[in-house]
């Protein structure tokens, strides 16, 4: 049942990864992007994940992809807006990324991966108390610092949206 | 309590390897085969995400929480990340009527 779940979820996540690359609309990318977020969500709840489902939940699908969407119909993007790239530039990056897919299958093959010890396994691990406790305990002097970040962000994204006086006015 | 969840005892932890390459590589193709800059800035997050989750299902399989921490601070980083890229797209929209990388290709020397 769980691995069913499993496959489904890694099907419509790469369903919905190609459907954002494909697109013509930009409207359907963020809407396709969306859906990959939503599928890999349900991938951090299978992995008892809790917290980041939810932060997942909350800060890309909720924020990040409002952003996206409120951007691309604030410049009001078509699908005759974008030139392509010629057909041969295409199907060489096809090439080369599938050949780097190829590559990586390759490396990771033979890799053993069988490190679970059943014995001191933790399954609570990806609540929000255990989380919290490692974040605030270990993890105090970055986590201040990326609110540090965010203000430096903030400010910087309101200084880059403001209109300078010799920029043309067209918009 | 300690049971331990169905999908780290059915599914091995190479399927999260080769899913998330596959996904690292759809985001790389976007890349590379977009013009419009915010496919690609969108590609980008794709590719962000298949890291974020590798870092999740090995932190799950170890059950160690620091590699769930990793993936909380690459959240907050790439949600700066997009405030200030999307300014600098909506800036650059504003300037040239477009969001074609193509007309950027100055910076490429």
């Amino acid at each position: 049942m769980t691995g069913n779940f499993f496959y489904f979820l890694t099907f419509l996540t790469l369903f919905a990864a190609i459907g954002v690359v494909v697109s013509k609309n930009p409207v359907y990318s963020v809407l396709f992007m969306i859906l990959t977020f939503f599928a890999l969500t349900g991938h951090y709840i299978l992995l008892n994940a809790q917290f980041l489902a939810a932060v997942n939940f909350i800060v890309y699908m909720g924020a990040i992809m409002v952003l996206f969407l409120f951007v691309i119909m604030f410049l009001n993007m078509r699908e005759d807006t974008e030139q392509h790239k010629p057909v041969l530039s295409k199907i060489a990056a096809a090439i080369a990324g599938g050949i780097l897919f190829v590559v990586m299958i390759a490396a990771l093959k033979d890799v053993n991966t069988q490190m679970m010890q059943p014995a001191v396994f933790d399954s609570q691990i990806g609540m929000v108390e255990n989380l919290g406790k490692v974040l605030f305990r270990d993890y105090l002097l970055p986590f201040e610092l990326a609110s540090v970040l965010f203000l430096a962000a903030m400010a910087g994204a309101v200084m880059l949206g403001k209109r300078e006086p010799g920029e043309q006015n067209r918009f | 309590m300690n049971d331990i969840p169905e999908v780290i005892r059915t599914i091995p932890l190479n399927y999260y390897l080769y899913f998330s390459t596959a996904l690292f590589c759809i985001g790389i193709i976007g890349v590379l085969t977009r013009r419009n800059a915010i496919i690609i800035f969108m590609c980008i997050e794709l590719m962000l995400n298949s890291v974020n989750l590798l870092l999740t299902a090995f932190s799950s399989y170890r059950s160690d929480p620091n590699g769930q921490i990793f993936v909380f601070f690459i959240m907050a980083v790439a949600a700066a990340e997009v405030a200030v890229g999307l300014a600098i797209i909506v800036m650059i929209y504003r300037n040239v009527r477009s969001t074609d990388i193509n007309i950027l290709n100055k910076l490429k020397w």
